[in-house]
């Protein structure tokens, strides 16, 4: 599903990404796990298209198709979907309304008619209440004025309303409390099919409680330095991210 | 100093003067005269002064506008788009500054409130006017005050008795069927006694693309505890000048808000000056501007604490697009006696292209020593970030623009209490930014997903 090689990128010429090697796969589960600054939200970010990162080698195909060739909203209608660390606050426009949109937007490039109002708006209340979301956030404006859990809760409703096939959560799990964090989990849990994969970037363990991954990968310096099981997460949590400096010491 | 330019106008209102309303008051007459004489001497203002540093009125000054000489008939129906509210407001309608009363229905009102036109009232009852015409306006600013004051023609004369509150809003209408190279000299004087409670829409929209001018000013008495909320929506064509000036007193507790909205016009003022005399006084202005093409708005607001305990709050907003300019210059003077007072301001403009531009200045000067003041102004782009958001969204980039220019105007809209006022306004606001749906921006459950 998505293949990816050697690849590189920087932000405002400060190199982040240094040659990242990674194949996901249908219905797989990967955790991208590692400190902070490793480069692990600039790689979900580059995955959905930011312009402000600048790829400068390697090569990206996801279902077939040069993805870095893809515009954001392209990469979206094609079913590439991120959880924002910081939703944006839009004022004055509706939750619903957003959603509204973005999901039409999609079934459009699918070939889908418009949902109309009711249908809409009954799938709308039905994950809603998947989410634990209070009802009246959806006639909010988006993300104005949301807590942080509700706004994370807002990424995974907005999730499941638009069906990607590649959902990446870039640190959706930091600063929740256990209930908001198992809400996100679950969310995962009821969409997590043979068709569709997940890249979860965390830099915890605790998430990977709830949705055990197929896959661990470690980052460090823009580069994955260890690849394993659910183990690696939990041996990852219990020695910290120093052992990293042993790993790579060990490999120079 | 007279200059051609200005004795054309002397020249018309010496041909004129005894046809205008309230001619037959000496005190009226002679109102005129005195401001004919200062327009005279003062002429219209130039860029060299201060206050019209950025605003260039030459191409005004070069026509010759003359009054429109009498009423032209227009269909309701030409009204019907906006009306605002489809309940039965009070509703004033002026069509190239005259009178129209078959357009405005029949209302009963409460006792204690004069609604008419300053026309009828200057010929019918001129001694009730006498205190209150001409007192709030600034002769210091030259040129259109007193040009408006020396031929001003109709408009409205709204008097509120002491603790009268109208339940419906006021609709004040002045359509211009854009006769080039007319003006319509618009007057309106508006007393609120004290605890008395009213809502006044100001709308001034064309029925075509014309360059004719409107030269506006309303003078607004607040008195002791009254609350009067005004709304002043301006859609002027984009080939025309709107020149507008809103003179407020506010004595003791009152309560002044202001909805200044102004999307129209080739050339738009707008001098809003606010004088909080009583303490406990209280001021809200909150603007909105959108300019396009080689649209000019120039917002100037002034806000005067002259007593102790008074607060004022300011929110301007602009959007400015293709080679537009605008103006916001936001003056707030806290005066010696003037102790605790509150008083904050914000302006904040998104540019769209690089031919846009803005000069804004926000001017505090504080002369009293207990007091709370804060202001901030800022001018950008698009947060580049929010539109990577929408578009991660499926949005295309140019609608993910347009939320992000919507979502920055609504806060302003946001504000507004009367809500077909601001119905109507996200809608004008929609059909100008092309990819938007009306209705179901904001709003409640069940209005949303029409």
């Amino acid at each position: 599903m998505l293949s990816i090689r050697n690849l590189h990128a920087t932000v405002d010429d400060t190199p982040i990404l240094d040659g990242i090697d990674l194949e996901v796969r249908p219905g797989e589960v990967h955790a991208i796990m590692g400190p902070n600054g490793s480069g692990k939200s600039t790689f979900a970010h580059v995955l959905a298209g930011r312009e402000q990162y600048n790829v400068t080698q390697g090569a990206v195909q996801y279902l077939g198709r040069d993805l870095l060739a893809m515009s954001p909203e392209e990469r979206a209608r094609a079913g590439v979907f991120l959880a924002f660390q910081y939703p944006v606050e839009i004022p004055g426009v509706s939750n619903i309304y957003f959603l509204k949109a973005a999901l039409n937007a999609i079934r459009k490039y699918r070939g889908l008619e418009e949902l109309d109002a009711m249908d809409f708006i009954t799938l709308v209340k039905e994950k809603v209440g998947m989410v634990k979301m209070d009802e009246a956030l959806i006639y909010r404006a988006v993300n104005e004025g949301f807590s942080g859990g509700e706004k994370k809760r807002n990424e995974i409703l907005q999730m499941m309303v638009l069906e990607p096939q590649l959902a990446i959560l870039d640190e959706t799990d930091s600063g929740l409390d256990i209930d908001a964090l198992k809400t996100v989990a679950d969310g995962v849990n009821q969409l997590r099919s043979d068709e569709r994969a997940f890249i979860i970037v965390t830099h915890y363990q605790r998430l990977l409680n709830y949705v055990v991954p197929d896959h661990v990968h470690v980052l460090d310096n823009g580069r994955i330095v260890k690849s394993g099981g659910p183990e690696l997460a939990l041996e990852l949590e219990e020695r910290g991210y120093e052992w990293l400096n042993e790993l790579t010491a060990g490999a120079a | 100093m007279t200059n051609p330019e200005h004795t054309v106008y002397g020249d018309e209102f010496r041909g004129m003067e005894k046809s205008l309303p309230g001619s037959q008051a000496p005190w009226v007459r002679a109102l005129r005269a005195d401001a004919m004489e200062t327009f005279i001497e003062q002429g219209f203002p130039d860029t060299r002064l201060e206050e019209w540093k950025y605003t260039d009125v030459r191409p005004l000054a070069r026509h010759h506008f003359r009054a429109s000489p009498g009423l032209t008939t227009i269909r309701e129906s030409a009204l019907q788009s906006r009306l605002l509210t489809s309940e039965p407001a009070h509703r004033l309608v002026f069509v190239d500054g005259h009178f129209a009363p078959e357009l405005c229905p029949f209302n009963t009102l409460l006792k204690g409130v004069t609604l008419t036109s300053l026309a009828f009232a200057l010929e019918n009852r001129p001694q009730e006017l006498e205190t209150w015409l001409g007192r709030n306006i600034d002769m210091g600013n030259p040129g259109f005050n007193a040009l408006n004051t020396a031929f001003m023609r109709d408009g409205a004369y709204i008097r509120l008795a002491p603790g009268v509150a109208l339940e419906q809003p006021v609709h004040l209408l002045f359509i211009a069927t854009g006769k080039p190279d007319t003006v319509a000299t618009v007057r309106n004087v508006i007393v609120a006694g004290p605890g008395s409670k009213a809502q006044i829409i100001e709308s001034y929209f064309s029925l075509n693309d014309a360059a004719y001018l409107t030269n506006t000013v309303t003078e607004l008495s607040v008195g002791d505890g009254a609350d009067i909320e005004h709304y002043k929506l301006e859609q002027e064509s984009e080939t025309a000048y709107h020149m507008a000036g809103i003179y407020v007193t506010q004595t003791r507790d009152s309560r002044f808000t202001s909805h200044n909205i102004a999307l129209g016009g080739k050339l738009a003022r707008n001098d809003l000056t606010v004088a909080l005399e009583g303490a406990g006084a209280d001021c809200t202005l909150n603007g909105l501007y959108l300019a396009r093409g080689r649209q000019h708005i120039d917002n100037h607001t002034r806000i005067d604490h002259h007593k102790p305990q008074a607060s004022s709050r300011e929110w301007y907003k602009g959007v400015l697009d293709g080679h537009s300019r605008a103006v916001f210059n936001g003056r707030i003077v806290v005066h010696r006696d003037a102790q605790k007072t509150v008083a904050q301001q914000s302006n904040h403009n998104l540019l769209l292209s690089e031919e846009a531009e803005i000069d804004a200045k926000p001017q505090l000067e504080i002369y009293a020593d207990d007091v709370k003041c804060a202001h901030g102004c800022t001018v950008g782009q698009l947060d580049e970030e929010a539109v990577f958001y929408l578009r991660s969204r499926a949005l295309d980039e140019a609608t993910a623009r347009t939320f992000l220019i919507y979502a920055f105007a609504a806060g302003v809209l946001e504000r507004i209490p009367l809500v077909p006022v601001r119905r109507y306004l996200e809608e004008q606001l929609t059909g100008r930014l092309p990819g938007l749906e009306f209705p179901g921006l904001t709003g409640e459950p069940g209005s949303v997903v029409a």
